[in-house]
């Protein structure tokens, strides 16, 4: 497996908006959850955090949001330490966390000015307009939010999170249980940050949502981060290619003659898969065509596949087992 | 300091009053109003007066301060504890937010709720017997000294409770019948000799004391005594709450 690790003298200062240094996290009752973890957010960009449940996502973030205490290790945000400094880090962040926790007495309007004056700034009521109008939420803003749906309420988190208008911000699982009007809805809020600059951390189960929207993908399992890479090379590089031949006849078994190759059969005999290293300096294709036809078997056409991002996650979550 | 999250916080802690009028304000006038009916009636015709003051009146102090100290304690224990349960906390411990911050918006916002419903009770008795306030600059400072403490206490059990059962606990099994027991509807010089001595181990003696004192120019233990265990209970309420936020206790994983 190839991993690429961040290093302090990888990114300058300057272009960091999230730094993360020797970061352990061991809870109260022994678990650790996360382990000497070393990460650089660059500023701009969309980065995605992926891992099965319970890898340590959601600790890692709250730590940078100071709702834990970090046992070992650094943190900043926009150069400022979050535990030392935790006034001029936090205002810089806006956090949506992944359960939808709201204040469901008040109304929309106000637990999104409520937000804003938290972070101590001053009212700004064209501001909330625009947030609410944005998220669809105009219409709804003299309701109270218990009487929201699931996706309004969490539109409604999203909302307070850019209250105060954050430089960085958070997304623990935003398009959770939401359909997919919502989630389109919610993914152009999200491009129109990123346009204003904004730095978007991103943990979902959505990997295809990573896939193409992330400009960089890092992989936690374990409390560990396993990997962190731009999202294009992530796919150029641990992205195997599969091309796939239509058979003109279906085949019962594929043939000893063509054993050394990473060939499987697939729709009842109809398709010859054959599997390989696009990056590799040999593909192995033109041997494998020239195989195929010594062996009498044809083909009607073909394509190729490259891997998903989902497919690269799993293979990586698998092996680190 | 972040005056704004401050205003913000306790304008919400505010409005939740307002939501809430028949529970934080009427019910504890209305019940105000049964004691006058119980004890004026039922024991102000055995007892008529109590160093020259009418009993009704003589338990007006009392029953304010009874009001002030479960209300502040409530008030204040709820508000925070409200979040912690429905998860909402997470906004205030990511918000740039220090934690006297936190304090002065939650303590301060019960403490002006137990406040209006202290001068509020002072009016409702009015209407039922003759009231003077012979100090009423130290009869505020009383009042004001009181739900302040009352209502870091009610921080400090609003972070300590992880459940309802817990923050109903220390009000309803402490706070509560100390009040009862703490002079509000006598004076501890009609107790006998031995439960004198015993009830100077309640602290809410010379909470209620002092401010009858603040009324009527009447008091238990002496005013100076009175103001020093305030202060006293003040701090050392201030000095569990630095330790609370110094180690992020049942806040702060």
């Amino acid at each position: 497996m190839q991993t690429s690790l961040p290093h302090a003298a990888d990114e300058a200062q300057a272009d960091v908006a999230v730094r993360v240094r020797g970061l352990g996290k061991t809870y109260a009752g022994g678990f650790t959850a996360l382990q000497d973890v070393d990460l650089d957010i660059r500023k701009g960009e969309l980065f995605a955090l992926l891992g099965p449940n319970g890898a340590g996502k959601t600790t890692l973030i709250s730590i940078v949001c100071g709702i834990v205490n970090p046992s070992r290790g650094t943190v900043t945000a926009d150069g400022h330490d979050v535990t030392r400094e935790y006034r001029a880090a936090r205002e810089k962040i806006g956090l949506v966390p992944q359960e939808l926790t709201t204040d469901a007495f008040e109304t929309v309007w106000n637990t999104v000015s409520f937000s804003r004056g938290l972070f101590g700034k001053s009212k700004k009521p064209a501001h909330i307009e625009k947030i609410l109008r944005d998220l669809s939420l105009w219409d709804k803003k003299d309701s109270k939010i218990m009487m929201l749906s699931g996706g309004m309420k969490r539109r409604v988190m999203i909302a307070k999170a850019l209250s105060h208008e954050p430089e960085i911000l958070f997304l623990d699982e935003p398009t959770a249980g939401v359909d997919v009007e919502l989630r389109r809805d919610m993914w152009e809020v999200v491009r129109g940050l990123r346009e204003r600059g904004v730095t978007i951390i991103l943990t979902t189960h959505y990997i295809e949502e990573a896939e193409q929207m992330a400009d960089r993908v890092g992989v936690i399992n374990k409390g560990r981060i396993m990997l962190v890479e731009d999202t294009a090379e992530l796919m150029r590089k641990l992205g195997e290619k599969r091309l796939i031949l239509q058979l003109s006849e279906p085949l019962e078994r594929i043939p000893e003659s063509l054993s050394a190759h990473r060939l499987e059969l697939g729709a009842d005999g109809h398709e010859l898969i054959y599997t390989y290293d696009a990056q590799g300096e040999r593909t192995g294709i033109t041997g494998l065509l020239r195989e195929l036809s010594a062996a009498g078997i044809t083909f009607r056409d073909l394509s190729t596949k490259q891997s998903s991002l989902e497919e690269i996650f799993v293979n990586l979550v698998r092996s680190s087992r | 300091m972040n005056l704004r999250a401050i205003a913000a916080i306790y304008r919400f802690e505010m409005a939740r009053t307002r939501r809430t009028l028949l529970q934080s304000i009427v019910a504890p006038v209305i019940s105000t109003s049964l004691y006058f009916v119980v004890f004026g009636s039922a024991i102000g015709s055995r007892i008529t007066e109590v160093d020259g003051v009418s009993y009704g009146a003589f338990i007006v102090p009392g029953l304010i301060m009874l009001n002030l100290l479960t209300q502040s304690v409530s008030n204040a224990s709820f508000g925070i504890y409200f979040p912690k349960f429905t998860g909402t906390i997470y906004e205030i411990l990511s918000a740039p937010v220090s934690y006297l911050e936190i304090v002065l918006s939650y303590a301060g916002a019960a403490a002006t709720k137990s406040i209006m419903l202290g001068l509020i009770i002072l009016v409702t008795a009015a209407l039922f017997v003759p009231l003077r306030i012979e100090h009423p600059f130290w009869m505020l400072l009383f009042m004001f000294l009181t739900a302040a403490t009352f209502s870091l206490l009610g921080f400090i059990i609003g972070i300590w409770a992880d459940n309802f059962e817990k923050l109903q606990l220390v009000p309803l099994l402490i706070v509560t019948p100390l009040t009862f027991l703490g002079g509000s509807f006598y004076s501890i010089h009609m107790l006998p000799p031995l439960w004198q001595k015993v009830t100077l181990f309640n602290p809410v003696v010379y909470l209620v004391s002092g401010f009858r004192w603040s009324f009527y120019g009447l008091a238990d233990v002496s005013v100076g005594l009175s103001l020093g265990m305030i202060v006293l209970f003040l701090a050392i309420c201030l000095g569990v709450i630095a330790w609370i936020f110094r180690t992020g206790y049942r806040l702060r994983t």
